[in-house]
């Protein structure tokens, strides 16, 4: 699967990363090197194995209580914020 | 049954498919603690976990599965004792995490039914693709200021149910019987309480159209309307569209679309190039959500009986009509107070007086059952008193309007008011044989009109202020007089 | 003055209660190390304020006699730590200024038995490189130059975190490992790094790299040392899901056990091509020490572990494609103002970004898209699986694994820049211990003719750290590598 500009827009405009021409131009030769080598993945049979998507595999869940302890701090939630107002985050006006 | 549609063309079908989100009953959210309470200050009711803060991670609250297991067996349902939250990922100034923990592959709930019913003989069963558990979003509101959106996170987090009918749906009223039925039985099973203004319940509704025994049609996505009678008219609006644009040999674009009550219309939203990928994967943060099949053994003998099954006890235990069970089980809370104000009583006469009577005021005046200007105690001895002729229909009627004013006991006012029924055969054969007395020429025409016994009806009510027992008067009157 | 620098935290302890110094004076010493070790560039925040502080408090401990097992011990913290009220950065311009008002749980354990934050350390942005350069913050230079004079890498991506350690700044550090990042960079600077079992230790506070993966563990000069660390950070947090419930060992005591009778395996598949001479020769010595300790050594073989690297390039990225979506302007500190919403997010993304991070969003992202999911992400879950069944046979039959903790030892900076896939196969021998979620840690056993420090690696069944340790106590014991390097960076 060869990697080309076309994809690689299309990609960062999936993650919401604008790309120079250059690191268009750069980052397809890397996703392009970095794809074919993963791809030797292909030649191991995986038929019929189930996939693991954690390592982590103790048999009980532990779940929270419906308990109210949490929140209270809006000063805290919005304290790093770059641009709030009256407790608000603010952002570039959305338009659906 | 006829749902179809006319057009230029010939007959059209419609083809619908609701999704609806409904906001889980519990005090706090899916994967945090901080409260789902309605109408907090804006930011108040968040977590760093809400906040989507680095390095926050979810826990799940598993009163909120236990809700989803119980609407799922309100849906029949499968329950699925093993089931995946998924990241859902895309980009949107309300969604802090940058993806909202969702069900994809394997949700909670599989396949199920509910059934709508279309006439008091007709029903129909709508069948359910699945259920599955997902987290709200936060809020952004686009009224505040001229250049920016005000980003509130209070609903962030907020445990939802999907729930994901098929297309079985084919028309606007089908659609609205549907939701109010899912609607419904969520409140019978206390796990949403249904209230639409407040956004707990909203709907997503694919419509597509197509000519009868064709291929389906080209859906759009209607999101996110928020009233039973905003889904009837988007609907309409956006078969008609849909119609029109097909006769008028146009494309219709597979989109979603946005429903504005203003204009009654709906309006394309998003732009065509932003192709949606959500890139769907397991949440590594969470575990595969797993229960034994005994937790939902116990949670199903613990269900409350819900509507159809009330329903039908309604009519064998009560013998009521089809109609009148229908109004009575539509909400949990009227069929609760039906049964309350029936206990001991005719359950005929109850049901008649709560059906009609009772709710007409209660719509007049604005009120509804959980606010109820008259207690169950005082409408039950007003059926009582109507139940043993101590006062007739007619009187009860001024009983209940002076009920409406102050909650009295009937009792007491028809005692304080004087309005005891008269039974006393003594008594009325007195009054009647003075009209006789009074009226040789009436006497004289009864004879050979028959019809006529009315009026001597109506002159012994006048005498008694309408008191007295009518069955009594007719008996008398058609000994003396026939 | 005592010579602070060379004692461990056992030793330290020991000299605390016994009044030879007080906190006081080892945290101005420390400080001190921290201010002429700058040109080292470890730290991004210095907390010496913050250390100072506490350190009256500790010694007020002391005096009452109420010292808790880490009291007074100055340890720096990798930047993907979230310190309340403290600077986290990521050593990412995206969290430039971020201020977390929230402390995570494995730094809170490590406060409330009484060690001391001395300050916030440098590491590859997002955690994501094996060499440190990779930081917005600079590159981070291991101690220890070659002996072409040359400036090399500390390794990455807690390149700061080894570094402070190898240089004597502070008396331990905690790092986080998702594919090698703890093992690795204490193999490039003769210090000891354990990444802790998946589920050890809580996740909550640290800034997400890869969730199935990550995992925060301590790099220290001893293995003891590593042992006492581990003893405090790991407990059960009902905040992470993923956190186990498992009884939590005397860690300390473990490195006291002998080995003798254990069984320790050694993969044929390590004899690949791609490890220098050096390294091989001191597998061999290595070999050696443990069968003197009476231990038996048998050889195994994990078959599939050759797909680890690529089946890792598939899984870490796409979680961090996920993790690192909340970066978008909103909520923290970085934002490029634009007039519409879409541009905000992908001016801001672009800025604050560095290249690596962006090259595995993009990888994350793709392997994850509609049409590639199947072909990438779940076929790199089933190899995964492979992989784990691999290992759980071997520990069917050892109770530990050893071999290399990299194919090389640290290269010069700058020299694998370019090539991100160099880069990657770094990794080789750390990657497939995070996919199956196992313990491993790497012990300095030497120097190699660059003069560069070797680190060996030992990997031990699912919840047993105990049986490394009493192994890496013996490696110890045997090399009695105790070696610091020419402190270069101090000016007098």
């Amino acid at each position: 699967m060869a990697i080309d500009s076309k994809l690689v827009e299309r990609i960062a405009k999936l993650s919401r990363i604008s790309l120079t021409e250059s690191e268009v131009k750069n980052l397809s030769s890397d996703l392009d090197n970095i794809l074919n080598w993963i791809e030797q993945l292909s030649e191991l049979d995986t038929e019929g194995i189930n996939p693991v998507f954690s390592s982590f595999d103790e048999e009980e869940i532990k779940y929270r209580s419906d308990e109210i302890n949490d929140g209270g701090y809006r000063e805290d939630i919005i304290s790093n914020a770059p641009l709030s107002e009256d407790g608000f985050f603010l952002v570039p006006k959305v338009v659906d | 049954m006829n749902n179809l549609v006319k057009g230029e063309t010939g007959d059209w079908e419609i083809v619908i498919g609701i999704e609806v989100h409904a906001q889980i009953v519990s005090n706090s959210k899916l994967f945090s603690s901080a409260s789902t309470k309605f109408g907090g200050e804006h930011n108040t009711q968040v977590s760093f976990v809400d906040a989507g803060m680095p390095g926050m991670l979810p826990v799940i609250n598993w009163v909120c599965v236990e809700q989803a297991i119980r609407t799922g067996l309100g849906l029949n349902a499968k329950i699925n004792n093993y089931s995946i939250f998924d990241r859902k990922n895309y980009f949107y100034p309300d969604l802090p995490q940058g993806y909202q923990i969702s069900q994809y592959k394997q949700p909670i709930v599989g396949e199920g039914s509910v059934t709508i019913d279309i006439d008091d003989k007709k029903s129909k069963t709508i069948r359910i693709e699945r259920l599955h558990l997902e987290q709200d979003a936060g809020k952004s509101l686009h009224d505040q200021h001229p250049e920016f959106s005000f980003v509130d996170l209070n609903r962030s987090g907020v445990a939802l149910m999907e729930i994901v009918s098929m297309p079985d749906i084919s028309s606007a009223d089908e659609a609205q019987s549907y939701i109010k039925k899912i609607r419904s039985i969520m409140r019978y099973l206390g796990t949403c309480d249904g209230n639409m203004e407040e956004g707990s319940l909203r709907a997503d509704i694919n419509v597509s159209v197509r000519k009868p025994g064709d291929e389906l049609g080209t859906r759009c996505e209607i999101k996110n309307v928020n009233s039973i009678k905003f889904i009837g008219q988007a609907i309409d609006y956006e078969a008609r569209r849909q119609i029109e644009l097909i006769e008028d040999s146009k494309e219709i674009d597979q989109e979603t679309r946005l429903f504005d009550p203003k204009k009654g219309e709906t309006r394309s939203m998003r732009s065509k190039e932003e192709a949606h990928d959500y890139r769907y994967f397991p949440d590594p943060d969470l575990l595969p959500l797993s229960f034994s099949e005994n937790i939902i053994e116990d949670i199903k003998s613990e269900l409350p009986e819900l509507p159809d099954d009330k329903k039908e006890r309604f009519q064998k235990e009560y013998s009521l009509s089809t109609y009148d069970s229908n109004i009575l089980v539509s909400e949990i809370e009227i069929a609760d107070f039906f049964e309350a104000v029936a206990k001991g009583r005719d359950p005929k006469i109850a049901a008649n007086w709560i059906t009609g009577e009772y709710f007409a005021a209660m719509n007049k005046l604005g009120f509804s059952i959980t606010n109820s200007p008259i207690s169950i105690d005082n409408l039950s001895k007003l059926i009582k008193l109507i139940e043993e002729n101590i006062i007739s229909t007619r009187i009860a009627k001024d009983v209940f309007e002076i009920m409406l004013e102050n909650n009295e006991n009937p009792e007491e006012i028809i005692e304080r008011e004087g309005l005891k029924q008269v039974s006393d055969s003594g008594e009325l054969e007195k009054i009647i044989d003075n009209i006789i007395v009074e009226n040789p020429d009436q006497v004289e025409a009864v004879k050979l009109k028959p019809k006529l016994m009315g009026w001597f009806v109506g002159q012994v009510m006048k005498e008694t202020n309408g008191k007295a027992n009518p069955k009594l008067v007719n008996d008398l009157l058609n000994d003396k007089l026939n | 003055m005592k010579e602070f620098s060379t004692l461990s935290i056992k030793e330290t302890i020991s000299s605390l209660k016994n009044k030879d110094f007080s906190v006081s004076e080892l945290i101005d010493f420390h400080i001190s190390s921290m201010e002429n070790g700058r040109e080292l560039n470890a730290f991004i925040t210095e907390t010496s304020d913050i250390a100072r502080k506490k350190a009256i408090v500790c010694d007020q401990n002391y005096s009452k006699g109420e010292d808790k097992p880490l009291e007074g011990i100055p340890i720096g913290i990798k930047d993907m730590f979230c310190t309340k009220g403290v600077k986290t950065t990521a050593s990412s311009k995206m969290l430039e200024n971020f201020i977390p008002p929230y402390e995570s749980t494995v730094t809170q354990n490590l406060w409330d038995d009484g060690a001391i934050l001395l300050g916030k350390l440098n590491n590859d942005e997002f955690a994501m490189g094996s060499s440190n350069e990779t930081s917005f913050f600079g590159e981070v230079k291991n101690p220890w130059k070659n002996s072409m004079d040359n400036f090399t890498v500390p390794g990455g991506s807690s390149g700061g975190s080894a570094t402070s350690v190898a240089a004597g700044i502070g008396l331990a550090s905690l790092g986080t490992d998702t594919g090698g990042s703890i093992r690795q960079p204490a193999s490039f600077t003769g210090t000891v790094g354990l990444k802790p079992t998946y589920g050890r230790c809580s996740r909550w506070g640290i800034i997400a790299f890869a969730s199935s993966l990550d995992q925060a563990g301590p790099i220290t000069k001893t293995v003891r040392d590593c042992a006492l660390l581990l003893n405090s950070i790991c407990s059960y947090d009902p905040k992470d899901s993923t956190s186990s419930q498992k009884k939590i060992p005397d860690f300390e005591k473990a490195t006291d056990e002998s080995i003798k009778g254990m069984k320790i395996g050694i993969p044929k598949e390590y004899e690949a091509d791609g490890i220098s001479e050096d390294i091989i020769e001191y597998i061999e010595k290595g070999k050696e020490w443990l069968v003197e300790s009476g231990a038996e050594i048998i050889e195994i073989s994990l078959p599939h572990i050759k797909y680890a690297l690529p089946c890792y390039y598939i899984i870490a990225p796409a979680e961090a494609s996920s993790n690192l979506a909340r970066y978008d302007g909103v909520k923290f500190t970085h934002r490029v103002d634009a007039e519409n919403i879409i541009d905000m997010y992908e001016e801001t993304r672009s800025q604050g970004f560095g290249d690596e991070v962006k090259r595995r969003i993009m990888i994350g992202t793709y392997v994850l898209s509609s049409g590639y999911y199947d072909a990438y992400y779940l076929k790199a879950q089933k190899v995964r699986a492979m992989i784990s069944q691999d290992f759980k046979e071997a520990f069917s039959k050892v109770d530990a694994i050893y071999g290399p903790s990299t194919p090389s030892t640290a290269f010069e900076l700058g020299d694998k820049k370019k090539d991100p896939l160099e880069m990657y196969l770094n990794d080789v021998f750390t990657v497939p211990v995070n996919l199956a979620g196992l313990p491993a840690m790497s012990v300095p056993v030497g120097l190699d003719k660059k003069n560069l420090p070797i680190g060996m690696q030992l990997i031990g069944n699912s919840f047993n750290e105990e049986s490394i340790l009493s192994i890496a106590s013996c490696i110890e014991k045997s090399a009695k590598f105790d070696l610091n390097p020419n402190r270069w960076w101090i000016n007098e």
